[in-house]
């Protein structure tokens, strides 16, 4: 179980001192603390922890932000920014001595660019709203994690968000050219704008990821794309994950780049079947491959796909031919979590490991399952490697979640061993924070540290993230 | 001073008793002068590790561009990039290694649809101002453990620590490529031109502007479908002029020029490059006058201006960022190369140094 820092009493004894402060800089609206209100920001998308924050307050502009956080500066008051509470890791998990910053009544575009190719938002907008706000003209923002329709920019910023096509668009930190962000002390800078590098040292690129850490971002300059001509998807089964991962190796070295290398393994494939019947072969790997472009470019590029999985000799190949058979096959992938959580209560891991591990990394897994008597499914993407083991236990059987926890780190710590990572777009947050050093050493640890100290000297932003508590604990005591 | 792996080269920093000038290759003198003993990393060489069907690569600093490049082409693949070779621009000799690529963020041509050299680093190993080696991301793509340092690195000019180490996402080398040239249109109908190519559904993936009126728009990808897409292109382009399209074989030495910024190579003057809207490009070089090669789109302007001249002062506010690239030894430590930062902005990047360098030895100044 993951521990969280002992509230500090000196801050809970000033509550109505701190409450009353906000409330002379915000719309009484916009700061919620009432008891019985503040329990809607207890928790994010990781459950399983929760604690009702001192506030919350909804700012509604980039200078009220920075009013906040030079009031709560002042105080010495912990902040928790918050984009839509979608985070899978806590990384919005309030602590009682803390407020939470959401930036939900921020959600106006500002400034739409075709020519140059950008847009620009507030950071409480979805992910999905930024491409809709676009899309009538020809044009999407890339990233797109299975969150999208709630998912906030801000959060997507926070944990360089990354998503299914991100084999060919990137992730978060490659299509964001710019932020408004406030720095703890109430300092507004605005990092990147419509340029494409940075003057100097390119504090964008570690602000990205750095889980609310180091700054509020209250504004975003995305790149925008121009839609490709059209895309379908082939679904292919395979008797063997090895088979599939080989298949996998050799289409990326006939040197196709498909947008998406979807995977998913039996226990994945039953259940999904069971609940969204997509027609999916009962087999041991399916690998769904999209490809974009006119309808002879790809035609031309599923031909090699379809050439170089045939040397593999699949159980089934179906090369989608129309709009509908396109939905039919993404039916299955897209219902997964669902499908999980029609079945039981279920943790998703989100460790990345090179591809080549694959079939090491799928077998010992199987292994981990049997020996800890927890099911295990994968679904995953299998051009980067980002893998999304779902672990299902029983929330109400105890001691449950204790074993689904200690199993997920395993499973996490050999990613780790073959040369991956623990987090591949979800984040550390609370969850993986006491991992972070089977990744890291000591000093590569420290080198991180001294970011956040730079940026926020009293570690009032998010301070029980990331790192195991240990190793922060003197300066968030400082 | 020489060092040939990363427990030497962590040990010359510890015991560095003043400023260390830091170089790869020393291919790439840019920066303010920085008065101290060089320290070379071209001796922790080699690749580390090549995974094809992985599309990752691992590789010492010091190893040769040469060398990574010749290892993935005989994969038929590539860095994503299109890292500029700065000899000729710069007057410099040696060989450019990967470790000077990433310390320079030096990001070609297609960084318009691929992303910048820090968009393809996905880990580093380095060694900071007191001697202590960090590793930050790895050799996979998806990586959000921790904070971003590698990103940091990248375009840090060995001002935060000295790399030993870099690993890529690399990318297959398409099967051929086209160019189409649009010629005589002026900067500010180029610019109209090359948003709209950008803007097509055609992956355009190098949109540049010569000073002598040419337009270039490169498509790569298989046959086919370059064939295809470059019609379409054409077709779409017909409102601003004929687009001739050129082999792939002159393709490539369009593209190598634009990269290395031929037009300016042999004339006189210092050459600034400027990072800004594309929309802005036409406009702040004609307040500039001389020759322009725009690139990016217009995103990137490299400016040949008489030698000596404060281009910042001349041009006033605007967005963006004009960096001195090409000097003289002594305008270089009279202008400040790197685009001087506002306050809050300068005290973060100083926080940075401080905490990463606090005896300030690594290129101090380099970067203002």
């Amino acid at each position: 179980m993951m521990d969280m820092p002992i509230p500090d009493a000196m801050v809970l004894d000033r509550r109505d001192r701190i409450i009353a402060g906000l409330l002379d800089l915000l719309p009484a609206e916009a700061v919620i603390h009432d008891p019985m209100e503040t329990r809607a920001y207890e928790c994010d998308a990781l459950t399983a922890y929760r604690c009702a924050p001192l506030a919350a307050v909804l700012p509604a502009t980039t200078q009220e932000v920075a009013a906040v956080l030079r009031l709560c500066h002042a105080e010495g008051v912990k902040v928790v920014p918050r984009g839509a509470g979608t985070s899978l890791a806590g990384g919005s998990l309030p602590t009682a001595d803390s407020i939470i910053l959401g930036v939900a009544r921020m959600r106006a575009v500002l400034e739409v660019d075709y020519p140059n190719r950008f847009i620009r938002v507030q950071a409480g907008m979805t992910n999905l709203s930024v491409t809709g706000a676009v899309e009538e003209d020809g044009f999407f923002y890339a990233p797109d994690p299975s969150s999208q329709l709630a998912c906030a920019i801000a959060g997507n910023i926070g944990m360089n968000s990354g998503g299914a096509h991100c084999l060919k668009y990137g992730v978060t930190t490659n299509n964001l050219l710019g932020v408004t962000i406030v720095l703890m002390d109430g300092t507004v800078v605005e990092l990147g704008g419509a340029h494409m590098d940075a003057p100097g040292l390119d504090l964008l690129g570690v602000v990205c990821g750095s889980e609310g850490q180091l700054g509020v971002v209250t504004e975003a300059t995305l790149r925008i794309l121009p839609k490709p001509e059209g895309a379908r998807p082939v679904l292919i089964g395979f008797e063997s994950n090895e088979v599939a991962g080989e298949c996998v190796s050799d289409i990326i070295k006939a040197g196709v780049l498909p947008v998406a290398i979807e995977f998913m393994d039996r226990p994945c494939i039953r259940a999904t079947e069971a609940f969204a019947k997509a027609g999916y072969p009962d087999c041991e790997a399916l690998l769904i491959i999209e490809v974009e472009g006119s309808a002879a470019e790809i035609d031309e590029q599923m031909g090699l796909i379809s050439q170089i999985a045939r040397k593999h000799d699949p159980v089934e190949l179906r090369e989608s031919r129309s709009a509908d058979e396109s939905a039919r096959i993404w039916l299955g992938r897209k219902s997964a979590f669902g499908a999980m959580g029609q079945i039981n209560d279920y943790m998703c891991l989100d460790g990345t490991i090179p591809v080549s591990s694959l079939p090491h990394v799928l077998r010992r897994i199987g292994e981990m399952s049997r020996d800890y008597g927890l099911e295990v499914a994968n679904v995953f993407h299998a051009g980067d490697g980002n893998m999304h083991p779902l672990i299902l236990f029983d929330a109400n059987k105890p001691g449950d979640l204790e074993r689904c926890e200690q199993l997920g780190a395993d499973i996490l710590t050999l990613c780790v061993e073959v040369g991956g990572c623990l987090t591949g777009e979800h984040g550390v947050g609370v969850e993986k924070r006491d991992l972070m050093t089977a990744q890291y050493d000591p000093a590569d640890l420290e080198a991180q540290l001294r970011v956040k100290d730079a940026f926020d000297p009293k570690w009032l932003l998010n301070p029980a993230k990331v790192f195991p508590l240990d190793a922060t604990a003197s300066r968030r005591a400082a | 001073m020489r060092v040939s792996s990363e427990s030497e080269l962590a040990e010359a920093i510890r015991d560095a008793s003043g400023p260390l000038t830091v170089m790869g290759g020393g291919t790439r003198p840019v920066g303010r002068p920085v008065d101290g003993t060089p320290l070379s990393v071209a001796g922790i060489s080699g690749i580390r590790l090549h995974e094809p069907g992985a599309l990752t690569l691992v590789a010492a600093a010091g190893t040769p561009m040469t060398e990574i490049e010749a290892t993935l082409a005989a994969a038929g693949q590539r860095l994503p990039f299109e890292p500029m070779d700065h000899r000729a621009l710069l007057r410099t000799e040696g060989s450019p290694t990967i470790g000077g690529a990433v310390a320079t963020n030096a990001s070609g041509p297609r960084r318009v649809l691929a992303g910048a050299c820090r968009d393809s680093l996905i880990g580093v190993r380095f060694v900071d101002g007191t001697g202590q080696i960090v590793k930050n991301g790895g050799r996979v793509m998806k990586n959000v453990t921790g904070y971003d340092l590698v990103k940091l690195m990248a375009g840090s000019h060995g001002t935060l620590g000295v790399l030993s180490e870099v690993a890529f996402k690399v990318l297959p080398r398409p099967e051929t490529e086209a160019t189409l040239v649009l010629h005589g249109l002026p900067a500010e109908q180029a610019v109209a031109a090359m948003s709209a190519a950008l803007g097509s559904p055609y992956e355009v993936n190098g949109a540049a502007h010569l000073p002598d009126g040419r337009t270039l728009l490169r498509i790569e990808g298989f046959a086919a479908s370059v064939a295809y897409r470059s019609e379409a292109l054409a077709r779409q382009l017909a409102e601003h002029g004929r687009a001739d399209p050129v082999s792939a074989h002159d393709s490539v030495a369009l593209w190598a020029g634009v990269r290395d910024v031929a037009p300016h190579l042999d004339e006189p003057g210092d050459v600034w490059r400027l990072s800004v809207k594309p929309s802005d490009a036409p406009g702040l070089a004609a307040r500039a006058g001389g020759a322009a090669l725009f690139d990016w789109g217009c995103g990137l302007v490299w400016l040949l201006r008489p030698e000596g001249e404060d281009l910042r002062a001349r041009l006033g506010a605007f967005q963006g960022h004009a960096t001195l690239v090409r000097a003289s030894h002594e305008t270089r430590a009279r202008i400040a190369p790197f685009h001087p930062e506002i306050a809050p902005i300068a005290a973060l990047s100083a926080g940075l140094r401080a905490r990463f360098d606090p005896r300030g030895i690594l290129n101090p100044g380099l970067m203002g």
